[in-house]
């Protein structure tokens, strides 16, 4: 017998930090046997920045920015959990309006990073096309987001006490066009990706990760909706507005990369009634409260929790009576589904590594903070 | 030497006459002149490959709602893919280290020239055809097959494992749908009679075109999808899946010697076009316009087929791209072999 005389032995890759599919600087050591996957060890920490150590040395308003650049593909998930550990320490009731754009700014957010999803997914899988579809929806979005913020990636807009502009003229126009665009444009996806036969064989039944492991690893958001379990922040602790919006909560049973690739794109049908509702139901206000010229909350600690686009984006916060909080935890939910990552890579291909990990959306801004 | 234009044939009949006069062999001059017509050849599907990368620059950005190149060379960019060889030229020529260099610079050039060597057989137009070999047929079989081992070369002798996997995936993948190919073949042949190019194209003059006849479209078909194959275009780009392999088997390639790879890709996409024009769409034929540009207008139509499947589908895996050649394309194309000489022997060929 051939391979009793010629012993294989496994192989070990280096995928990454420089790859295309990795999603930035992620490291994955790979252990090969031919092009089979029988391990899979990821290496974290070329995007370290020290954020959490920089917000104790930054004023509670100062750390904001900063908080961007964790997730950068939806920056205002991020200020809004930080800004809600802040304003429970603080105790600060929001105006009514600016809790209404904030939900809109958090959706807009969520459709552009969906998109980018979708688009860097099916780049993964060798559709350069639909590639450049995706980038092309999402940049309405960011031309709205310059149009009212200033800024296209990082927004900082969601600031302690509400959000720190009114939508400017023009904006309620351009956000219901573009909702009636999206939609149609979603159906072109379906019909270019959901029912391609390649797309299909490529996705369905790939990367397994059942109920019970994705809730033991800690997955959330469309990771583990995607696998059947409906636990959405925004109707589980809704936060803001969402307890008045009128929205579904997208479950797949499927738990594969096609079941968590749906999710996300009937997530985006979601967002759109959501923007569309806050457009109609939008109170008048102010839509910043009033703050003390130096932020110093009592002594405490409170935590924010936010449904960002990958899932449940958490922000712990400690003050002391400073001026500059104590501590500051990020909670990112990529980093907990990168831990199942290898148990889901188990067994597969190369081919199927970077769908695998598409599909699991990661960012390593949050990952590495 | 029957197989060439008409003019160039007075012209080597009256050179020939006057290099026998002066004594000297002919057979040095035959040579001589051999070379001359492969050199015309390779300059032209040379500057035909630079032209299909600006095509096919220009068909995706179309298809990606963009513009592709549009400031080399006037507004269309026609010009690009000239600069983009002349920097390629120009870079340092970078070996790695640890790479096994005999093979690492001796592979580009062996998947070059044999993608070169089978334009000789290719019939631009009526006797426009460099050699017809009476072997034409199993000739390209053959020559078409040598590149896959420089591509092996070049993934061995690289030292890189993203260079091996490429190359492993790609000699698995031309193995397997060589068989396919061939069996497409068979079922031209017997409906020529002949593996000889120019009886092959004779045999579908006057609109006779293999592709309308009964049952040499389930040939076409397989024949087209193991061609793409051959080309490692998408869905079966997976030597080089930009994705998944980086760059596949020519990762630790720069410069000209990349270029080379690059050049040779898209001159065997112009032949895969080119020969399957031969085969199935009657080559030259065609009314009113002159044979040489129907020959064109079919190959690039071939050409334009593939490269529209390339920027609209994703990729196929490995087990998925061997599953079907094995279990899908050679079954058929068994059936087609079956069904052509069943339809050759009841009917005859007419």
């Amino acid at each position: 017998m051939i391979h009793e005389t010629t012993p294989t032995t496994q192989v070990a890759l280096n995928m990454g930090p420089q790859h295309p599919s990795t999603h930035g600087v992620l490291r994955l050591e790979l252990m090969l046997e031919g092009e089979v996957i029988v391990g899979c060890n990821p290496i974290i920490g070329y995007l370290h920045r020290g954020i959490e150590k920089i917000g104790e040395a930054r004023s509670y308003p100062g750390f904001l920015p900063y908080t961007d650049r964790l997730d950068y593909l939806s920056s205002a998930s991020n200020n809004l959990a930080y800004v809600q550990a802040v304003e429970k320490l603080i105790e600060l009731e929001v105006p009514e309006r600016a809790r209404y754009l904030r939900v809109m700014l958090l959706e807009l957010n969520r459709i552009a990073s969906h998109l980018v999803f979708v688009a860097t997914f099916a780049n993964d899988l060798g559709a350069t096309t639909a590639f450049l579809y995706g980038f092309r929806e999402r940049e309405p979005i960011m031309d709205m987001f310059e149009m009212w913020t200033g800024a296209r990636l990082t927004q900082s807009w969601i600031r302690i006490g509400g959000v720190a502009g009114d939508i400017p003229e023009g904006f309620a126009e351009a956000a219901r066009s573009f909702c009636a665009m999206l939609l149609p444009r979603l159906q072109e996806y379906d019909r270019l990706l959901t029912g391609n036969h390649i797309f299909r064989a490529r996705t369905e039944g790939v990367g397994l990760l059942s109920r019970d492991v994705g809730i033991n690893y800690g997955c959330s958001g469309p990771t583990l909706r995607g696998s059947g379990e409906p636990y959405d922040i925004r109707r589980a602790e809704p936060h803001e507005v969402y307890d008045r919006l009128n929205f579904d909560v997208v479950t797949d049973d499927s738990a594969d990369c096609m079941g968590r690739y749906r999710v996300r794109i009937e997530e985006m049908r979601q967002s759109v009634r959501i923007v569309e509702q806050c457009l109609s139901q939008l109170p008048a206000g102010e839509v910043l409260a009033r703050l003390p010229r130096v932020v110093r909350p009592p002594e405490g600690e409170a935590w924010g929790r936010v449904e960002s686009p990958r899932g449940d984006f958490g922000c712990f916060v400690v003050s002391d009576g400073g001026p500059q909080p104590l501590r500051v935890r990020i909670r990112a939910p990529s980093f907990y589904h990168m831990g199942a990552l290898p148990e889901m890579l188990r067994g597969w291909k190369i081919g199927d590594v970077v769908a695998i990990l598409g599909s699991l959306d990661i960012v390593l801004g949050e990952i590495d903070r | 030497m029957s197989g060439l234009p008409a003019a160039a044939s007075g012209l080597h009949s009256s050179l020939l006459t006057w290099w026998a006069d002066r004594g000297l062999p002919p057979w040095v001059f035959d040579a001589i002149w051999m070379v001359l017509m492969a050199a015309i050849v390779t300059v032209f599907v040379l500057l035909t490959v630079l032209f299909l990368v600006w095509v096919e620059r220009k068909i995706s950005g179309d298809i990606q709602s963009r513009v592709g190149p549009n400031r080399t060379g006037g507004r269309f960019g026609l010009l690009q893919t000239a600069a983009d060889a002349l920097k390629l030229l120009t870079k340092e020529d970078i070996i790695p280290e640890c790479a096994d260099r005999p093979i690492f610079v001796l592979a580009p050039f062996l998947v070059f020239v044999p993608v070169l060597v089978v334009f000789l057989i290719v019939p631009f137009g009526e006797h426009w055809i460099v050699k017809d070999l009476n072997l034409g047929v199993l000739f390209v079989v053959a020559v078409s097959a040598l590149p896959v081992i420089g591509i092996f070369m070049a993934g061995w002798g690289s030292n890189n494992k993203w260079a091996l996997l490429g190359a492993v995936r790609a000699v698995g993948q031309a193995i397997s749908y060589e068989i396919p190919l061939i069996l497409a073949l068979v079922c031209v042949v017997v409906f020529a009679g002949s593996i000889r190019i120019g009886d092959i194209v004779s045999a579908q003059r006057d609109g006779h075109w293999f592709i309308t006849r009964f049952p040499l479209q389930i040939a076409f078909l397989l024949y087209f999808v193991a061609a793409m194959a051959e080309v490692n275009r998408v869905p079966f780009d997976l030597p080089e899946a930009e994705s998944e392999l980086v760059a596949g088997y020519h990762v630790e390639y720069s410069g000209m010697r990349f270029a080379l790879f690059f050049l040779a890709e898209f001159a065997h996409l112009f032949f895969v076009a080119a020969f399957c024009t031969t085969l199935f769409l009657g080559a030259w034929d065609g009314p009113w316009l002159p044979p040489a540009l129907w020959f064109l207008i079919k190959t690039y139509a071939v050409i334009l087929v593939i490269m529209w499947v390339r920027w609209t589908i994703p990729r196929l895996r490995i087990d998925q791209v061997m599953g079907f050649a094995w279990k899908c394309l050679v079954p058929i194309g068994l059936l087609a072999v079956l069904a052509t000489g069943l339809v050759a022997a009841v009917w005859g060929v007419p």
